[in-house]
């Protein structure tokens, strides 16, 4: 298998060198026929990477401990499932999915070239440099098939505990599908702008491609939230720790795309900005590799230290390079068409929009790297943790949640004052009453700073939803008057004839949710005690009581839990179990955490050990307030993208008739949602 | 008239300044050890490499979490006040004790610099808005008498653009 998967991944990288060069010499000598050869040399490049990939599986389901990042990272034991999560576990075999991925993406480009041939053939060619750089690091800096020198040994060190999560399965290849998916829609806009590209069509399809890349991003981000609340056993999801601050940094920057290239579409404004705003992806993309894999800041969670950052050095350099240079040549195809009319219009609110989003992303590399900016001027490091990134983010975080409630009530060119107040009033109201409930609820916003934001949060977020149903409300009973349906299956309707439109919507609405499970987070309490047979623990009205306390023996790991009772109110609504396992190959603990999820609160058991004078367990509890509205809210977020991926419905054929009540519907539309504003 | 005006006004900001220092008496009063524990175990790092802040430190038996909160604990017992408490820790653990950079010497430009640019950006924004904006030439209005397929390409245009 080794061999195979060396000879592979040499293979690979002739074919992705010959897709490149020759696809870039087909283009500037317009010979279509070499151009197809380097389509299809990427394509063969796609097979090889297959291969190596398949190797590198199959020698850990073999347990062949010849190959040094199988002894590494698997052993005998291991289920199956891990022995193929083994393949993005280290440092090697991940950058070995990185180039499968980028060959699988640059496959669906590379076949469904004749959408626009020759933008597509600048594409593949771009596509092909990349591939090329990562081809360059299998194979010579950070090798997959290396051979253990000596004796084999009879087992190898297995995989990481913390990585042995079902979750753990899914979370690194989206991810990895989101920072990879960023090079599809670089490669079009460099394309578009080596090729002086005329019209708007690549930016259609650049959007579509970046709204999947996004998609990924999203959905790796929050399955790694997920997992840190669940496995890592510290009662929460976010640590603002480098390696997470580096998946957010081109999730910030493609937002900003995805909503300043609807200008572009609409407007034909703002393109220079719009490729900057991809280029800057794609670098912060490569940017977060480099952080990770370099050993630059220190973190949890980032592969061991190794010299292969200064190959990413070389390449962001080259790559920003390269972007200068084409940018500065051909910057006169990028002039906008139309200009700004007013401060008070859809296009102002996206402009502050993209502005709110990058400053956010400054703050969070800036934040990053500021230990290391620190050692260099003052010779002395500093932390910069989560209280730093908390009071920088969320005030940046609420401006943009405002934002996000004020931006579809202004419509596009210019809205009136009138207008603004008019649309303005439910919206604000919502806000207002919500923030007053709360505070008669209890919220004492006086007390805390973060007990202010929380509230603000959750006003803010009453705002924007209240804006969102004012909007599908609009608009569903438009259509119910135009067909005569209700507005509930008129809202459906509607959402399926702008699907863009709505799903943005949809997003934006999983985002309110999302805000809502964050604003929680102030509340959060916590205890720990050791807890024998019959012990009792109280915490925000429960009562905790350890039923008994017993241990397990598994051919890959051995375990300790306990079997708590939880009572409220003086009733038991619950028995929970939690674990701690002992890896024995990686000879390392994990913990499993015990939890119990409702709308209101998580109550969130950690068996943290046991004490080693008593033998009795000790046990952590935490109760969470509002934790699953973020789990839920992220699952709007991923329908309203799909929603906004497919095509919108056209309106049928209308009758005379039809047509009648059509235009008197629009006239009543212009009147209502249109000059809302319209997406 | 003016006279009743100007006592009733002072009347009010009274009873304003009286309820400000009722709200901020009720909230110092709720500020307990407890919390004072809270609030300074968030802004010091527990030293074991977990990267994590103190009080969040979940490894039971971390011989760094324990002794640092058992120190905390008796800092404040000794009666030391805030600064004297972190001040110990960083000079027994060094800098990086601290969860987030001090605002003093070159660490306050962690603080200053996001929302420095933050203001920059905004600025520039709205410059250049107001400069588009002048720029913005007023068009003619058009021969009244439109064809059809003119008319269509204009509804054509704001469809594109409205998307409705």
């Amino acid at each position: 298998m080794p061999q195979i998967g060396s000879f592979s991944l040499l293979l690979a990288l002739a074919l992705a060198a010959y897709s490149f060069l020759a696809g870039a010499w087909a283009l500037n000598r317009k010979d279509d026929r070499l151009g197809e050869t380097a389509r299809r040399a990427g394509i063969a490049c796609w097979a090889a990477v297959t291969v190596a990939s398949l190797a590198l599986v199959m020698a850990a389901f073999g347990n062949d401990f010849s190959v040094a990042y199988i002894l590494h990272h698997s052993n005998r034991d291991l289920p199956i499932a891990y022995k193929f999560a083994a393949l993005w576990s280290g440092q090697e075999g991940s950058l070995l999915f990185w180039a499968w991925l980028l060959s699988s993406y640059a496959l669906v480009l590379r076949l469904r070239y004749k959408v626009d041939p020759q933008l597509f053939a600048y594409a593949s060619a771009i596509i092909a440099a990349v591939q090329v750089f990562f081809l360059l690091l299998v194979n010579f800096a950070a090798h997959p098939f290396g051979l253990v020198s000596g004796q084999i040994p009879p087992d190898g060190n297995g995989l990481n505990p913390l990585l042995q999560y079902p979750e753990m399965v899914i979370h690194p290849p989206m991810l990895y599908l989101g920072y990879v998916g960023v090079t599809v829609p670089f490669a079009f806009a460099l394309g578009a702008l080596i090729m002086k590209y005329p019209g708007e069509k690549w930016i259609h399809i650049t959007r579509r491609w970046t709204m999947v890349a996004w998609l990924f991003l999203t959905c790796g981000i929050f399955l790694g939230a997920h997992w840190a609340y669940e496995v890592l056993g510290w009662g929460g999801y976010w640590g603002w720790d480098p390696v997470e601050n580096a998946s957010l940094l081109p999730w910030l920057t493609m937002t900003a795309f995805l909503h300043s290239v609807m200008m572009q579409e609409k407007r034909g404004m703002m393109k220079m900005w719009n490729m900057w705003l991809i280029f800057t992806t794609f670098l912060l993309a490569i940017f977060g590799t480099f952080l990770t894999r370099s050993g630059v800041v220190s973190s949890v969670h980032a592969f061991a230290q190794s010299g292969i950052g200064i190959w990413f050095v070389w390449f962001l350099a080259l790559a920003f390079a390269t972007c200068v240079f084409f940018f500065v040549r051909n910057r006169d195809t990028l002039k906008s068409e139309h200009r700004l009319e007013s401060l008070v219009s859809r296009e102002s609110s996206f402009l502050f929009n993209n502005l709110v989003l990058l400053v956010a992303c400054f703050a969070v590399l800036w934040g990053t790297l500021f230990p290391v900016l620190s050692e260099w001027v003052t010779g002395s490091k500093v932390t910069v943790g989560p209280p730093f990134f908390n009071r920088v983010n969320v005030p940046i975080g609420l401006f943009l949640l405002f934002l996000t409630g004020v931006g579809p009530l202004l419509a596009w060119r210019q809205t009136s004052f009138d207008r603004v107040k008019r649309n303005f009033v439910i919206p604000t109201a919502v806000a207002v009453v919500t923030a007053i409930a709360l505070m008669i609820g209890g919220m004492k916003p006086w007390q805390d700073s973060a007990y202010f934001y929380s509230l603000m949060a959750l006003s803010l977020a009453a705002l924007v939803a209240a804006t969102l149903a004012g909007e599908f409300w609009r608009g569903g009973r438009v259509i119910a008057r135009q067909t005569g349906t209700n507005v509930f299956s008129g809202m459906v309707t509607i959402t399926r004839r702008n699907t863009r439109r709505y799903g943005g919507y949809l997003v934006h609405f999983g985002v309110v949710l999302i805000i809502i499970g964050f604003a929680g987070l102030p509340f959060n309490q916590d205890k720990e005690q050791e807890m024998g047979f019959g012990d009792k623990m109280q915490i925000a009205g429960y009562t905790l009581v350890c039923q008994s306390y017993t241990q397990d023996d598994k051919p890959n790991y051995s375990s300790e839990w306990a079997v708590i009772d939880v009572y409220k109110n003086g009733k038991q609504i619950d028995t929970m179990y939690p674990e701690r396992r002992f890896y024995k190959a990686s000879e390392q603990t994990a913990t499993i955490v015990a939890n119990r999820s409702r709308l209101n609160q998580d109550l969130y058991l950690v068996y943290a050990g046991k004490n080693p004078d008593t033998g009795k367990p000790i046990i952590k509890a935490h109760v969470n307030p509002l934790v699953a509205w973020i789990w839920i809210g992220v699952h709007i977020v991923l329908i309203g993208t799909i929603v906004a991926l497919f095509p919108s419905m056209k309106p049928q054929k209308l009758t005379e008739k039809q047509k009648e009540r059509e235009a008197a519907a629009e006239e009543a539309e212009r009147r209502g949602a249109v000059g809302v504003g319209g997406d | 008239m003016a006279l009743k005006f100007k006592t009733r006004n002072s009347k009010l900001l009274r009873a304003a300044q009286l309820l400000f220092i009722t709200a901020l008496a009720i909230a110092f009063l709720g500020a307990d050890t407890d919390a004072r524990f809270n609030m300074l175990g968030h802004k010091l790092m527990c030293m074991c490499g977990c990267g994590q802040v103190l009080l969040e430190c979940n490894h039971v038996g971390c011989a760094y979490s324990d002794r640092m909160r058992n120190e905390l604990t008796a800092a404040m017992e000794r009666g030391d006040n805030d600064s004297l408490v972190l001040q110990s820790f960083v000079q027994k653990y060094g800098n990086t004790v601290l969860s987030a950079p001090t605002t003093t010497g070159f660490n306050r430009v962690a603080w200053i610099m996001p929302f420095a640019v933050f203001a920059a950006a905004l600025a520039l924004t709205v410059w250049l808005v107001r400069l588009w904006k002048s720029r913005a030439v007023a068009q003619p209005v058009g021969p009244a008498k439109l064809n059809e397929p003119e008319l269509d390409e204009l509804r054509k245009k704001a469809r594109q653009e409205t998307e409705f």
